[in-house]
């Protein structure tokens, strides 16, 4: 015990004594979570449309202004062919074009169908779905809306009220999703990235031969090396949480007595990736790229940016072996809609799991002698 | 001459020795891409949603099959009660639900107007408002098919085509920000880390004193990273094209032309970071963090620029990779000749100058 004590001495001095990595710890996960969410914003406010109107009637304007009214598009031009509309596509001026072809209000009111040509800039994927199913649903709306102008007996259609209903979020605003996620990105990154970093170095410089030859037992060592870093990963947590309260607004809806406990057996986990990273790596530069691999990997896979639910069975299978997925789930729950323990236990097991299995894995691949 | 090709090679054999590194460094974009191209998708399926059918007539199992028959949604069916649907949410096991009252059939038919509420979980807003979206088209495909029954209605169709992109493939959009954000590894970071690795460990000072160029010095430390990247620009194509079926529309040789120029301005950049750092951690986390954070915003390949506050749209535009990023969007997948991005190239060319300049004026023959 008492040994342990000395060398949790030796590591806080040396993270004191460095002014940059301090600042590196501390400073930077507090700018980033303060900028991240502003810039990573998904929502899709408004999609530019450019329409081309072959028609110039009645209901061809009418259905031009409806969609303008429905503040979901920005009108950039009226052009009159299909190419010059497809000019502002070409440079990135608009994202849909709607054209309206000649004859549209005979057609309507003579047949009763017509059809309308909607191109959409389909590269990014998000915006093309949005856009494209915020205008089918306008124009499904302006069907209903003639039908009752112009219908001899009205009234007899039947019509479904459809009233929709946010819950958790009521604006639907992106950043309340962001927040918490971008929250754990950190700390994961601290704490993979420095333990890593950490004992490479003592690596790299030699000093771990020094150590080596000491009666330092294998667990103090590590032990000591990963305290110092949980004490850090849990004042970034704090740090994070204060932020999203002062800046965003953020109050965990949940208990912080669920939050925390979950918080620090999660840094386990991480702390016991960063340490299985440096018994595997000679360099520092190896050891921030191998990290940086994996946790690039667990980014993406992790429902960070994109739903789980969405992907393929055998990529929700790897989502679920990566630890940070479930923090990431349990952290939004929480904090989000005041998920309690009982709804959360389950994510608790796995992340528990993570923890002793990586460190074991690191233990047992750290030997002294080398 | 020779001497240059004999730096090269030193070099050369600098980069190959580590071979963990070069593995990550070609074994990062083949994740990235497998992934991309195949487990993300910012589509909306398999939603496990809760049906509280409280009327459980004949309309409503009808509005509930067409809702099943959707691969948009797993349903679940049960008479709950809003504190019920409230748990599910909590335990995380829906995404939405829909509620249909008593008398649902009756009220539709008789009184000709019925009231379905439709609540999300929006604590994940674009996929709550995609639910919101389909569940409303379904419904209103419902309604519409009882219209058709009463009396003809009229009907606009609207026929959508998908530009550049017919078949949905959703990595299209992935695959030139994969590719910036590999230059910005490759280049910057390493040609950073791999100069700055000489003054650590006081070899620059024997370089110096060589009768070698120092200028020099810093070119051979360029060219491999230089091959290594337009290597893995081959890599990146093959796989996109062969794996994800991404078809490159535009000129191959203009591509590799602006994706040349590109290179070279993240290894002036890396140049750059190199002459302000003296040590291996400090240049690392500077290119990582500094650079990594900034290139996976800022180019618009996750997040779309326009959302964001004006003063982080600025700060967007000094960010290169923003600008290759456009180039490669327009040559690679919708095809445009060079007229269209010369001012992208323009934009480029004089980042390259500039920190080119800086880099060369800042390079300190000396050693403190």
């Amino acid at each position: 015990m008492k040994v342990l004590l000395f060398i949790l001495q030796k590591e806080f001095r040396q993270i004191f004594r460095d002014k940059t990595i301090l600042v590196m710890m501390l400073a930077v996960p507090t700018i980033q979570l303060i900028i991240m969410p502003l810039a990573a914003n998904f929502d899709v406010k408004s999609v530019n449309i450019v329409f081309t109107d072959h028609d110039h009637s009645t209901y061809s304007q009418k259905l031009i202004s409806k969609i303008g009214a429905s503040g979901y598009f920005k009108m950039i031009s009226v052009e009159a062919s299909y190419k010059e509309a497809l000019a502002f596509i070409e440079k990135n001026k608009a994202d849909i074009i709607l054209e309206i072809p000649a004859g549209f209000e005979r057609n309507l009111v003579r047949e009763g169908r017509q059809q309308l040509n909607v191109s959409i800039d389909a590269i990014n994927g998000t915006k093309a779905t949005i856009g494209g199913s915020y205008l089918q649903s306008i124009i499904a709306d302006f069907n209903n809306n003639i039908d009752v102008n112009t219908k001899t007996v009205p009234g007899t259609a039947p019509v479904i009220d459809i009233t929709s209903s946010n819950w958790f979020n009521i604006r639907a605003e992106y950043k309340f999703y962001m927040v918490p996620g971008i929250l754990v990105l950190l700390l994961t990154m601290i704490g993979g990235f420095l333990t890593a970093l950490n004992i490479v170095r003592e690596k790299e410089i030699g000093t771990i031969e020094q150590i080596n030859v000491t009666p330092i037992k294998k667990w103090q060592f590590i032990l000591g090396k990963m305290i110092p870093f949980w004490v850090v990963g849990m004042i970034v947590f704090t740090i994070g949480l204060i932020i999203a309260f002062v800046v965003y607004g953020i109050v965990p809806k949940g208990s912080l007595l669920v939050l925390y406990p979950f918080a620090g057996c999660y840094l386990i986990a991480v702390l016991g990736f960063g340490l299985l990273i440096s018994t595997y790596s000679n360099t520092q530069v190896q050891a921030m790229f191998i990290a940086f691999f994996f946790i690039m990997i667990f980014i993406l896979m992790s429902g960070l940016f994109t739903s789980t639910d969405s992907m393929p069975y055998w990529a929700r299978i790897m989502s679920n072996l990566t630890p940070v997925t479930h923090f990431i789930k349990v952290v939004r729950m929480i904090v989000l809609k005041g998920s309690g323990f009982a709804d959360v236990k389950t994510e608790l097991l796995y992340i528990a799991l993570f923890a002793v299995g990586l460190n074991g894995w690191a233990i047992w691949n750290y030997r002294k002698t080398n | 001459m020779k001497q240059l090709l004999v730096f090269i090679k030193k070099e050369f054999y600098h980069v190959f020795r580590d071979r963990r590194t070069l593995l990550i460094l070609f074994g990062l974009p083949v994740v990235q891409i497998v992934l991309f191209g195949y487990a993300l998708t910012s589509e909306v399926k398999n939603i496990h949603m809760l049906i509280a059918d409280n009327a459980n007539d004949i309309n409503s199992q009808q509005l509930i099959a067409k809702i099943q028959s959707s691969d948009y949604f797993v349903t679940e069916k049960a008479i709950a009660a809003y504190t019920a649907i409230e748990s599910e949410f909590k335990k995380g096991s829906i995404k939405c639900a829909l509620v249909l009252p008593p008398h649902f059939g009756d009220d539709l038919l008789h009184t000709g107007k019925a009231q379905v509420q439709i609540i999300a979980d929006a604590s994940d807003p674009n996929t709550a408002k995609t639910l919101i979206a389909y569940l409303t088209a379904i419904i209103g495909n419902y309604q519409q098919q009882l219209n058709v029954n009463n009396a003809p209605g009229y009907q606009i169709i609207p026929e959508t085509r998908m530009l550049y992109n017919e078949e949905g493939n959703g990595s299209l959009n992935f695959v030139p920000g994969v590719i910036a954000l590999i230059f910005m590894i490759v280049c910057t970071t390493l040609t950073s880390v791999s100069v700055v690795k000489e003054k650590e460990m006081g070899t620059m000072e024997i370089l110096l004193v060589s009768p070698f160029k120092p200028i020099m010095v810093l070119v051979s430390k360029a060219v491999p990273y230089l091959v290594l990247s337009l290597l893995n620009l081959v890599l990146v194509l093959a796989l996109s094209v062969f794996l994800l079926k991404v078809e490159i529309r535009g000129n191959i040789i203009l591509l590799m032309l602006e994706s040349t120029l590109f290179i070279v301005t993240c290894l002036s950049l890396g140049l750059l970071i190199s002459n302000n750092t003296s040590s291996q951690q400090a240049a690392m986390l500077m290119s990582m963090m500094g650079m990594m954070l900034p290139t996976l915003l800022f180019t618009g390949f996750l997040f779309p620029l326009e959302n964001m506050p004006k003063p982080l749209q600025v700060i967007a535009n000094i960010v290169p990779a923003r600008w290759y990023y456009l180039i490669v969007k327009a040559v690679m997948l919708k095809g445009l000749g060079f007229r269209y991005v010369w001012k992208e190239t323009l934009i480029l060319l004089g980042m390259t100058a500039l920190l080119l300049t800086i880099a060369l004026k800042k390079f300190k023959i000396r050693l403190s």
